[in-house]
């Protein structure tokens, strides 16, 4: 259980990019959070992980208040939040396996890990991975070698590698194809269905949202504006979210294809 | 770039007329200036000699050929000290300017405000000072040798290898590292995984770029009795034994031309 109190964040610049926000994730559920650009996803996801400090407001995992914990406690609640990221962010000059046990970097000493003698079950848990997102055969090859589905799902294990008890998902398709986007995004939840995790997934594709989450929660300057099932979004409430436009087709789109996923 | 109306017609040019004329003054105060040094120089120099110079080059350079093949003898022992000289004063500069730089990288230093500018004074009061007059001091502290030699390349080279590499690592991609750092590892797993190996190929670029500049550098250290091949070269000089100055450049130039060629290989093999 993910829970946020009054999570507020307001940046140097005086610019404020979350503003009370209160959220409840509970264990398993797979979250999409929509908003426009600049509506303080991306703020709100590294709010709970820490990489951007909350001006005030709570952090909850399971119990453990995170927006208190000093330096070493930090780093190991950190060990419990997998994070993905929208470019993948895999260091590029590192081997595939060398990405993968990077997310076990939280348990593993300096020496150990600086000479890269991870205990074998990290090892054997990374080939598991691999082959569970079929890449088992590419262990070997440089990063910067993948293509960019690869290159997400080789961010997927590094971050499952870590144990972790929920995923902070930002933007993990926005740099792939249509078809990539959709095979990452089933492989997330499914991934998530598999071993009972929550996530938080930011994303700018609605439709893709409404395809594969059981909630969506919809953020608009920092506040959350909705928070629904996929099918209470209506145009009234794309509206509220993003602005004016004829959303129509957004929402057409959708019924169009999932029956097309359904005839495949 | 100047937008006007003229005759109801938008007329656009490079410059308005107000630019064009300051154009035209800093091109004129620009050759008065030139003129002027041109003429100053000209009063102080000894005319005589100006045109002597061919006749001399000529006669220096008939001289030197042929190149005194015979004293080669003489000149593997400095040569080996010159290439060690290089050598090691590079990987000596490389072990204190790997810690400058990251204490002065915006991205990577523990203090902005306290350690980042020591950090950026030790860089640049290394660099300000040329190797030459590092080894003139040095020779007069420590003694005339290839120590003296060593110790002045490798002042010379922390600040030039610490500028380049703390460039580097401000332009790493931060998202690797938040990456890393999200996983729960500690500072030095961040630093040895998100940071080392994006900066590994600059590393290895820039320390076989200063090893062969050292190298040039140490060929000139012993005019000042800090070792090397220099030191036979100004002995030759003063003595006039042209022969032998002609095969000390003819060595120098293959030097240069391997340590070019070597460094290409290295830079090649690791981007």
């Amino acid at each position: 259980m993910l829970r946020l109190e009054k999570l507020t964040k307001v940046y140097k610049t005086g610019d404020k990019a979350l503003s009370d926000v209160n959220l409840e994730v509970p264990k398993g559920q797979v979250l999409a959070l929509i908003g426009p650009s600049g509506a303080g996803k991306s703020t709100m996801i590294r709010c709970i992980n820490r990489l951007v400090e909350p001006t005030s407001g709570t952090v909850t995992l399971d119990g453990v208040e995170i927006s208190k914990l000093g330096a070493g406690g930090l780093r190991r609640e950190r060990r419990r939040m997998g994070m993905i990221f929208q470019e993948y962010a895999l260091v590029e000059r590192l081997s595939v396996m060398e990405n993968v046990l990077s997310g076990r970097l939280g348990y593993v000493g300096f020496w150990r890990s600086f000479l890269r003698k991870f205990p074998q079950s990290d090892v054997d848990e990374a080939f598991r991975l691999l082959d569970r997102v079929g890449l088992v055969e590419m262990a070997d090859k440089r990063a910067d070698e993948l293509s960019g589905g690869q290159r997400q799902r080789v961010g997927i294990c590094r971050a499952l590698i870590q144990d972790p008890s929920v995923l902070l998902v930002d933007e993990p398709t926005a740099s792939l194809d249509p078809k990539t986007s959709r095979q990452i995004m089933r492989l997330i939840v499914e991934l998530c269905e598999e071993r009972d995790l929550a996530a938080i997934v930011n994303i700018h594709d609605v439709a893709l949202a409404q395809m594969f989450v059981s909630r969506v929660v919809g953020l608009e300057k920092g506040t959350v504006v909705f928070d629904g099932a996929p099918e209470e979004l209506t145009e009234d409430v794309l509206t509220r979210i993003y602005g004016q436009e004829d959303w129509s087709e957004t929402i057409q789109k959708v019924e169009d294809d999932d029956e097309e996923d359904a005839a495949k | 770039m100047a937008i006007s109306t003229n005759d109801g017609v938008k007329v656009w040019q490079r410059r308005d007329r107000n630019g064009q004329l300051k154009l035209w003054a800093m091109w004129l105060v620009g050759t008065a200036v030139f003129m002027w040094s041109w003429q100053q120089i000209s009063s102080v120099t000894t005319w005589a000699f100006f045109w002597d110079a061919p006749r001399i080059a000529a006669d220096i350079g008939g001289r030197a050929v042929p190149p005194r093949w015979s004293y080669m003898d003489q000149l593997w022992e400095p040569l080996w000290d010159t290439l060690n000289i290089a050598t090691l004063g590079t990987v000596m500069a490389l072990m204190m300017a790997v810690p400058v730089a990251f204490l002065a990288a915006r991205n990577t230093t523990p203090s902005a405000m306290f350690i980042r500018p020591i950090a950026l004074l030790i860089i640049v009061s290394s660099r300000s000072i040329n190797s030459l007059i590092w080894a003139l001091l040095l020779v007069k502290i420590i003694g005339p040798g290839i120590f003296a030699g060593l110790i002045a390349i490798a002042i010379r080279s922390i600040g030039f290898c610490a500028k380049l590499l703390y460039e580097a690592i401000e332009e790493i991609d931060e998202a690797q590292v938040e990456a890393i750092t999200a996983t729960g590892a500690s500072r030095w797993q961040v630093m040895a995984y998100g940071i080392v190996p994006q900066v590994l190929p600059a590393f290895a670029g820039i320390s076989v770029f200063r090893w062969d500049i050292n190298l040039r550098e140490s060929t000139v250290l012993g005019l000042v009795g800090a070792g090397g091949i220099g030191l036979q070269l100004q002995g030759s000089l003063n003595t006039l034994a042209w022969p032998q100055v002609s095969l000390i450049l003819i060595i120098i130039l293959l030097a240069v031309i391997v340590s070019e060629w070597v460094s290409a290989k290295v830079r090649g093999a690791i981007i």
